[in-house]
């Protein structure tokens, strides 16, 4: 162990035999003087920092990419968090320190090196959906999104891998590559947008955009120890988000803080006229609330109703894994919550039903790859071969398991009871979670029934899989927002695994969310989310 | 985007529209004006050979006596809004192979619908029009089929709440074909998207994907099965077409697909109340091909049953051979086709409010039907009536000219005559004239004040038809008012008298029938500007002196 900090170079092969991370952390401070710690104990906004620095010209926004890029360098080939890295990243750095010398504006996320999930189109980087059906496929436009980014002066990094089409939960999915977690490289680091937690997780960028269909943003960041925040559907347009189950798809945050990801979200969500489904309420302003700790009253959340959902804590729910949320329920009653138990007896129907409408809709959307478009077309001599050629030739085995399921689903003779029955469900969902926020200002679960788990592990057993996401589909049912924040550990052999735990608002109650995140995490003593793969490595 | 090619695929051989197509690329469309004024009827007239048309009449008329027809339309209505139903792309028939398309309507991954509000505009009208009951909430759906003409995989449709249902449609049948009065039944009308078009290269070695025709909206009309000729059937597609274009939602131009047709027909033994096996004709390009292919197919069924060959009347698409006269198989159906309609996740249901709805009610035009009683009421033939209010422009023309001229007769005669004429051979609708309605009042009623003569009349309509200008300017210009005065007229055929002694001395000798040279001689001098009836008068009374 001490060997590791004392040699970078083995860190790598070291890193998941590692003690706790706090204490390591701790100690690699001292044992390696040269180290630049991007992060004091307590989580600090990097875009923030970022955006200070570069602008009362301390830094200049070279010198932080060349810190993340760095950083990647060294961290991906053990990772492999991205399927794409943009070249122009330095030259977009540059153009920005330019124009902070001529005094012109550079936006809010001016500097801020932003990974995006590769089922999220971009015009000037390839976008595969991690699928060998859009090999080499580069859009003709740039999701909304990520326009937004670059109005914000974001830079766009690269694309991170995911299973593919968002259809799974570890990346193992993916046609091209395995992503490995930070925290073990021998774990997944979740899914789908695992990329994207594991980019942020390793520091190899400032904040990533995922995808969250059933969890695939708020578990892969509870597995790498990451803030992840799913928007209430219709908060962020999807145009440009390669569609998977388009009623439950949105556009999700990563980030180290939640200032980080709250204030992506801002800079992305609003109306978009490129997609009905996209809200048009006004979006309040957020970094009202990511105000410095010193400024917090000693119960900074008192009389904040919260409800904790039993049904998440009680059999096939890892021990540690709630005894960490128990851990957290009990700082939230520090902070001056009055925590309650809320019943939702729909929840366990939320998973299968979660299937039944993903799979029909992702069956739907998924027709467009034929062969006859974008490439990977088989030849045949007659049309409904190259179609099945072609889509045999193309998809994995897990997108093939939900498009055969969801045709089964939508079938006439099994419409009424499969498709037309999880509607239903969906409508009891919504029901129940309408009636708990009533009584609540937010609700606490897990974000997944455990840590993260070892490559491999559950490959060939789909349904172990799929129970996995029993903490996070009921929320993509009922379309609310949900924040994931690490609260705790695991022990994972000798080292550690991070837990997150999720709160759930009320619709489009982002704000609430983000300063209830933000107070928590500003006030969780005795933690610290650097995963050690980078605790030690600030080398620069 | 360049033309997205494939190898080496054998499509199926007969497609709904590829051979439309084809057969469409042999249309020049030099027709398309009078396509505009021509009625079933007519194009009828026009059948490729009368032998046939009439053998076929007879056919069917024996087969009538034992069978009944039973025949429901489903026509597609393409839009004219500017813009696509999910995008803001234009859409220009004949334009460049996917020169009208974005990410939208070419189903790129990402890419996402949002609905033209002009859709539901039009389909309220439509739906009004036809006398339907409106859903005031409905919602689109999927509809699920591979073909490569289909972008996304599935065609964005409404399933089980069309936006109007429970309707009717109002049909005069033309004399020719013993006149009456009908109501057919509207099943449902409901919005969604047209494909793309396939071109196949002439060895079919591999097809060509046009996606300009993508995503642009239709409204589909689904007739109840009350139609039991083809002519009623053709009556009814003619009087949707007006419907649609006297709304101004569609073009209704069936040459360019705007209108299609596909045609349900079955027949059954008079008496017998089950149904017989139905077959869907496809490939009709115009009202007459539609009445001759539900002719032919009623013709067809019927001698299968007569020769106890009932199995092979089977529920199967026939294709309209427009070469050999014939229905042919496309393809038989084995079961339904599951197209897995689900709720279209991407687009939010459909809400009309009753203000919105009222609006567009109160704004509606007078429609065919409408005119056509108002017509008969003004005391038109039906035969006046139909061809009246069969183009709507060439009714707003009629209208508008009656609105200053109280011999309605009159302006229906120089409409459907000489004007008709004129528009016939010069192949322009009646927009495209250059007479307004206002002059042709004015000449009405010159003529009827005696300022000009018939003759003169006429002449001065093709000079206005032609270039346009005033009755009242040209009248001035070529000084064409008529001569009433007796005394001038008096000193004309004076001077043609005197002019010609021999024949006058013919006609007093008996030559009686000389009297018409007199009159021709004296409406030469006068430039043909005298008065008719007042050169007989004096002429007579001068020869007979």
């Amino acid at each position: 162990m001490l060997s590791s900090v004392q040699n970078p170079r083995i860190l790598l092969l070291h890193c998941r035999r590692s003690k706790p991370l706090h204490h390591h952390y701790a100690k690699s401070i001292h044992a390696t003087p040269l180290a630049r710690p991007i992060s004091a104990s307590l989580p600090t906004s990097q875009i923030q920092t970022i955006q200070k620095s570069i602008l009362s010209r301390e830094k200049t926004t070279r010198q932080f990419t060349e810190e993340f890029l760095n950083r990647l360098r060294l961290t991906e080939p053990h990772v492999k968090s991205f399927l794409h890295v943009s070249e122009t990243v330095l030259n977009e750095a540059d153009e920005i320190d330019r124009k902070i010398d001529r005094n012109e504006d550079v936006g809010p996320l001016a500097g801020v090196l932003v990974a995006v999930k590769d089922n999220i189109c971009t015009a000037d980087m390839p976008s595969t959906a991690g699928s060998k059906l859009l090999e080499n496929y580069r859009p003709a436009f740039d999701a909304t999104a990520v326009k937004k980014l670059k109005e914000s002066g974001a830079i766009i990094v690269g694309k991170t891998n995911l299973d593919e089409f968002g259809m799974g939960s570890t990346t193992e999915g993916s046609a091209y590559q395995v992503t490995a977690n930070p925290w073990n490289l021998e774990c997944v680091p979740g899914g789908s947008s695992g990329g994207s937690a594991a980019a942020v997780s390793a520091r190899q960028c400032v904040v990533s955009l995922g995808s969250d269909t059933g969890g695939s943003v708020r578990q892969p960041a509870s597995f790498c120890g990451v803030v992840g925040l799913k928007p209430t559907y219709g908060r962020v347009s999807r145009y440009g988000l390669v569609a998977y189950a388009s009623s439950l798809d949105v556009i999700g945050c990563f980030g180290s803080s939640v200032a980080d990801a709250g204030l992506l979200l801002q800079s992305i969500c609003g109306h978009d006229k490129l997609d009905a489904t996209s809200s048009k309420r006004e979006v309040n302003d957020f970094t009202s609330q990511f105000i410095s700790k010193d400024y917090f009253e000693s119960q900074p959340l008192k009389g904040l109703r919260v409800g904790v959902i039993s049904e998440t804590l009680g059999d096939g729910v890892d021990q540690e894994v709630v005894s960490s949320i128990r851990g957290a329920i009990s700082h939230l009653e520090d902070l001056g919550c009055s925590v309650t138990e809320v019943s939702l007896p729909s929840f366990s129907l939320g998973l299968p039903a979660y299937y039944v409408l993903a799979s029909s809709e992702s069956s739907s959307n998924l027709s467009r790859y034929d062969g006859v478009r974008y490439g990977n077309q088989i030849v045949s001599d007659e049309l409904s071969s190259l179609y099945g050629g072609s889509r045999a030739n193309g998809f994995g085995p897990e997108v093939k398991r939900r498009i055969l399921m969801g045709t089964y689903a939508l079938s006439a003779g099994y419409y009424d009871a499969y498709y037309k029955r999880a509607q239903q469900v969906r409508t009891v969902v919504q029901k129940s979670f309408k009636a708990a926020l009533d009584s609540h200002d937010i609700l606490i679960s897990p974000a997944a029934p455990s840590a993260a788990y070892k490559i491999g592990e559950k490959k060939n057993d789909p349904l172990a899989m799929y129970a996995g996401d029993i903490m996070t589909v009921n929320v993509n049912l009922a379309g609310l927002p949900a924040l994931v924040l690490p609260c705790g550990f695991v022990k994972d052999g000798t080292a550690s695994l991070p837990v997150g735990f999720q709160m759930i608002g009320a619709a489009f109650d982002e704000e609430k969310l983000l300063r209830v995140g933000h107070i928590f995490e500003q006030t969780l003593q005795g933690y610290s989310f650097i995963p050690p793969l980078i605790a030690d490595e600030f080398i620069s | 985007m360049a033309l997205t090619l494939f190898r080496g695929i054998q499509t199926r051989p007969l497609l709904p529209y590829s051979s439309a197509f084809s057969a469409r690329k042999h249309v020049i469309f030099c027709s398309m004006q009078s396509t505009q004024a021509e009625t079933s009827m007519k194009t009828k007239q026009q059948a490729p050979s009368n032998f046939t048309e009439t053998a076929r009449a007879k056919a069917v008329e024996k087969v009538l006596k034992d069978y009944e027809a039973i025949i429901g339309i489903e026509t597609h209505v393409q839009l004219s809004t500017t813009t696509k139903a999910f995008c803001s792309c234009a859409y220009n028939y004949g334009s460049q192979p996917n020169s009208c398309v974005c990410p939208v309507c070419m189903g790129l991954p990402g890419a996402l619908p949002v609905l033209n509000s002009k859709v539901i505009k039009c389909a309220v009208m439509l739906g009004l029009a036809l006398n339907c009951k409106l859903s005031m909430t409905s919602k689109f759906d999927r509809k699920q089929y591979f073909y490569p003409d289909l972008p996304k995989g599935y065609q964005i449709s409404q399933f089980d709440i069309p936006i109007a249902t429970n309707g009717y449609i109002d049909v005069d049948l033309p004399l020719e074909f013993g006149g009456g009065h009908r109501r057919f039944g509207i099943t449902r009308v409901h919005m969604e998207e047209d494909a793309g078009k396939l071109l196949h290269t002439g060895n079919r070695s591999y097809s060509q994907v046009d996606l300009n025709r993508a995503g642009v909206p239709l409204l589909e009309i689904v007739s109840e099965p009350d139609m039991r000729t083809g002519i009623e059937a053709a009556e009814y597609a003619a009087e949707l077409q007006r419907v649609v274009r006297y709304l101004g939602v569609s073009n209704g131009n069936m040459q360019e697909g705007s209108l299609r047709c596909d045609v349900n027909v079955s027949i059954r033994p008079i008496g017998q109340e089950q149904f017989g096996t139905k077959v869907e004709i496809k490939n009709l390009n115009s009202f007459s091909a539609m009445s001759r292919a539900i002719d032919f197919e009623i013709a067809r069924q019927a001698e299968l049953y007569n020769q106890g060959k009932d199995d092979e009347v089977v529920q199967e698409t026939r294709l309209w051979e427009e070469g050999s006269q014939k229905t042919v198989t496309m393809r038989k159906k084995e079961g339904l086709a599951d197209y897995r309609y689900f709720p279209e996740p991407d687009l939010p249901e459909v809400i009309l409010t009753e203000e919105y709805v009222n609006d567009i009610r109160d704004s509606l035009p007078e429609l065919p039907e409408m005119k056509r009683r108002r017509y008969e009421e003004m005391g038109l033939t039906m035969q006046d009536v139909l061809f009246l209010a069969n183009d709507v422009q060439v009714a707003e023309f009629f209208d508008a000219t009656i609105a200053k001229v109280s011999d309605i007769k009159l302006a229906a005669n120089w409409i459907m005559g000489d004007i008709a004429a004129y528009m016939k051979n010069e192949k322009l609708s009646i927009n495209e004239i250059k007479l307004s309605p206002e002059e042709l009042s004015e000449l009405i009623a010159s003529i009827k004040s005696g300022t000009i003569s018939g003759k003169i009349g006429k002449e001065i309509l093709l000079e206005l038809m032609k270039k346009g200008g005033t009755v009242k300017g040209l009248i001035e210009e070529k000084d064409l008012v008529q001569i009433v005065d007796p005394a001038e007229i008096e000193k004309i055929i004076d001077k043609v008298i005197a002019n010609n002694p021999k024949q006058l001395e013919q006609y007093r000798g008996g030559k009686t029938k000389l009297q018409g040279f007199f009159a021709g001689q004296v409406m030469k001098e006068s430039k043909g500007k005298a008065n008719p009836g007042l050169v007989n008068k004096i002429l007579l009374e001068k020869l007979n002196a």
